[in-house]
């Protein structure tokens, strides 16, 4: 009896073991694979995040050691600073006009460019190929264009449109708009992409069966293209509202942020005073604020715009 | 162990990577210690001062155009070859980026042992970080063969930093053609001629002044001239000094450029017009015959030239005049804004390093950088007589007969209060701000 229960515990001891290390294997094969990438989003992500928070409590040059601790100070000089506060609402701005007016321009040119048609990849090609194109290249040709008496001044002019010649990046009224246009006409190809690929996903059965019932173009668009298009505009949105949050390379290069503050963007205003101003930890404060404000759009945006396209996606550990 | 090294592997980069092109030692070569964060005690760059072994000096500039690139290598080479335990390998960089990679380089444990700098505040910061060799003793010997004036330039409390080899002063550059169809015969000499003549030369459909607001700081010329002319050089000088601009004499050189700014003399779209890329930028619209003139620095027939199609910008066309004196002012026309450039040595950087400087400002090599016309005017005494090219040679009689030389504002203070001056100006280019607000935020930046 005894020697039969000491087999039975051994047995089950030995099973024991075998799933603790099959557990353990486990483990330290999940640790292995994920750890290169914890390392890289450690090092690369996380410590430079921390070290900004820590950074922007400081009155610092960048060149001595820190040692001027202002607490909060920094922040209270951003939420002073009028030139902040202009960034944070140019910024804004761009955000909401990339939404109302450049995503719809995309969508539309998008459905124009799913029908079938002689030229239609051509098309797309010649649509998406500013994204390609790198931000510092499209600036300078856009600001060769845009000069006093350039090019588009010329051709405005030669069609007997002179009277719309502006100053279109020395107008404190204008170069926000200015600006705006050729951050669209390079990204609006990217969001049509997007649709396009959005539009393929649509079974032709649905619209054939509408097209049988009588359905017309509008009926279709408005109760079949649209609903089932709608995970792709909401991410979609989503990658454009970042992207304008995030607008620098353009600004930079095509007006630096004037004239007079007039297109700062919070990016460009930040680069502007704590590195040409080498003030980097008013710098980094203006830095925290920026991710603060991306971070809560995002979680926001996730949890009340993404949630219901990512509810079925995600795996689940318990299973 | 494989993750142990892969961290150290990502600290190296980083490393490296924030030291960008200038670090000298390959990442194997990298002491383990820097992996680990603590400062590190030597490295390649910058060897225990020794004049037996082997010595690598880095040397970064902005001069990544030629005539200066080639120069300074045929000066390297030269020096190379009569020191051959010696090495020196130059980072020639685009002005920005060097302004961008520097405080970086100065901070890593790979810092340049020679690097550009226009002394004044910029210098005074890293100074104060503790960044900067203190060359006083070192070239007490020969400092006697450099222009006083401007070795005061590169001083922060009575010590050398920096050694110059350029000082020059900002004033007009103009068209004479353009001038003489307007019939401006001489160049204006007081204000009041100055803004007579503006509008005779807009009348012949040239626009009569250049400027590149776009970047702040030419614009910012004029208002420091303006105020030199009205404050001169006491209450200037004293105004730099004590960081207080509150004298009424600011708020009248606001007023000054208001009544130039209502003429409407400047090239269309100014406020976005670029100072010197391109040909539509503000140097490239006079050197193209856009414009009549331009208040700018010694540099600017340099700048000019490659903005042209021929290469040689306005060539006999081109003169040159100092900013005229302004009527109840008390500035004299003998006082000037200028500037120049020099070099600084870094702290822990081999006695090499200066020995070099020294061969680069010597009489000889001086003599030869000066005979290239090329803007710069050498501040080696006896080196100053190379320089052939008749607007650089008024400017080098100009500046032997200075009785008094502010540095622009924007260099003589920190990058944060010369940026924000340089803003103030720029907020009243844009009709913005009044005389008054000008120069209380300019007195509010120095308060900072």
């Amino acid at each position: 009896m005894s020697s039969t229960s000491d087999v039975t515990v051994g047995a089950a001891g030995a099973r024991r073991q075998y799933a603790q290390r099959r557990h353990l294997r486990k483990w330290l094969e999940i640790g292995l694979f994920v750890l290169p990438a914890i390392v890289l989003f450690v090092v690369f992500v996380l410590s430079p995040v921390v070290r900004a928070v820590y950074y922007s409590g400081f009155r610092w040059d960048g060149l001595g050691p820190l040692t001027d601790w202002v607490g909060i100070g920094n922040y209270q000089q951003a939420l002073g600073d009028p030139f902040f506060t202009g960034a944070v609402v140019h910024t804004l701005v761009i955000l909401v006009l990339s939404l109302t007016v450049q995503q719809p321009v995309a969508l539309a040119l998008a459905l124009a460019l799913a029908r079938n048609f002689r030229g239609r990849t051509f098309l797309r090609l010649v649509f998406f190929a500013p994204y390609v194109i790198s931000e510092a290249t499209i600036g300078v040709i856009w600001l060769l264009i845009l000069q006093p008496h350039g090019p588009l001044d010329q051709t405005l002019q030669a069609i007997g449109l002179g009277f719309l010649v502006q100053l279109w990046l020395a107008d404190r009224g204008l170069v926000l708009l200015t600006l705006f246009v050729v951050i669209s006409w390079q990204y609006f190809g990217f969001s049509m992409i997007l649709y396009l690929a959005g539009l393929t996903q649509i079974p032709l059965e649905l619209t054939e069966a509408a097209a049988i019932d009588g359905a017309r173009t509008r009926q279709m668009l408005r109760y079949i293209t649209l609903p089932l298009l709608g995970p792709t505009i909401r991410i979609a949105f989503f990658l454009s509202a970042i992207g304008s949050l995030q607008v620098f390379g353009l600004i930079f290069i095509m007006t630096g942020g004037g004239p007079y503050h007039a297109s700062d963007s919070m990016v460009t205003y930040m680069v502007e005073e704590g590195w040409t101003r080498t003030s980097l930890g008013y710098g980094a404060a203006m830095a925290v604020i920026l991710g603060v404000i991306g971070l809560v759009f995002s979680l926001f945006y996730q949890r009340l715009v993404l949630r219901r396209d990512v509810a079925g996606a995600v795996t689940s550990f318990a299973g | 162990m494989i993750l142990r090294r892969l961290a150290a592997t990502l600290a190296i980069v980083t490393l490296v990577g924030a030291c960008s092109s200038g670090a000298t030692s390959s990442p194997s070569t990298a002491p383990a210690s820097a992996a680990a964060g603590s400062p590190a005690p030597s490295s390649a760059a910058s060897p225990a001062p020794s004049t037996a072994g082997k010595v690598t000096i880095t040397w970064w500039n902005n001069a990544n155009t030629d005539p200066g690139k080639t120069f300074n290598q045929t000066v390297v080479d030269e020096y190379m070859a009569a020191h051959p335990n010696v090495t020196i390998k130059i980072s020639a960089m685009q002005n920005e980026d060097f302004k961008t990679k520097l405080p970086l380089a100065l901070n890593s444990s790979t810092p340049p042992d020679i690097f550009a700098s226009w002394g004044g505040g910029g210098l005074r910061q890293q100074v104060e970080a503790g960044k900067v060799k203190d060359l006083t003793a070192d070239m007490a010997s020969w400092a006697n063969t450099i222009n006083v004036g401007a070795l005061g330039l590169w001083q922060v409390d009575g010590k050398q930093y920096g050694i110059p080899f350029t000082l020059g002063l900002v004033g007009f550059w103009y068209n004479k053609d353009f001038f003489t169809k307007a019939g401006v015969t001489t160049p204006p000499a007081t204000w009041d001629d100055f803004l007579a003549d503006v509008p005779k030369i807009k009348a012949t459909g040239v626009a009569p002044i250049s400027l590149g607001e776009k970047d702040a700081w030419t614009g910012a010329f004029w208002w420091e001239y303006l105020a030199l002319r009205e404050c001169g050089k006491d209450k200037m000088g004293a105004a730099v000094k004590n960081n207080s601009f509150e004298d009424p004499c600011f708020v009248k050189a606001g007023e000054d450029l208001k009544t130039l700014i209502d003429l409407k003399p400047f090239n269309d779209g100014f406020l976005g017009t670029p100072a010197q890329t391109g040909a539509t930028s503000a140097a490239g619209l006079l050197a193209n015959g856009k414009t009549s003139m331009e208040l700018m620095g010694q540099w600017e027939p340099g700048v000019m030239g490659p903005l042209t199609p021929d290469g040689k910008g306005l060539g006999d066309k081109l003169g040159w005049f100092p900013f005229p004196t302004v009527s109840g002012g008390a500035g004299a026309i003998t006082e000037g804004i200028g500037g120049g450039d020099g070099y600084a040595i870094s702290v822990n950087a081999p006695p090499e390093a200066l020995d070099f400087l020294k061969y680069y400002v010597s009489v000889d090599v001086m003599k030869r950088r000066g005979a290239l016309n090329d803007g710069t005017l050498p501040t080696t005494i006896g080196a100053e007589s190379s320089v052939t090219d008749p607007n650089l040679k008024d400017l080098l009689a100009k500046r032997s007969e200075a009785t008094f030389v502010q540095l622009y504002l924007d260099q003589a203070f920190s990058a944060q209060v010369g940026q924000a001056i340089n803003d103030a100006v720029a907020g009243q280019f844009s009709g913005s701000l009044k005389a008054a607000e000008v120069q209380a935020a300019v007195q509010a930046a120095t308060k900072k």
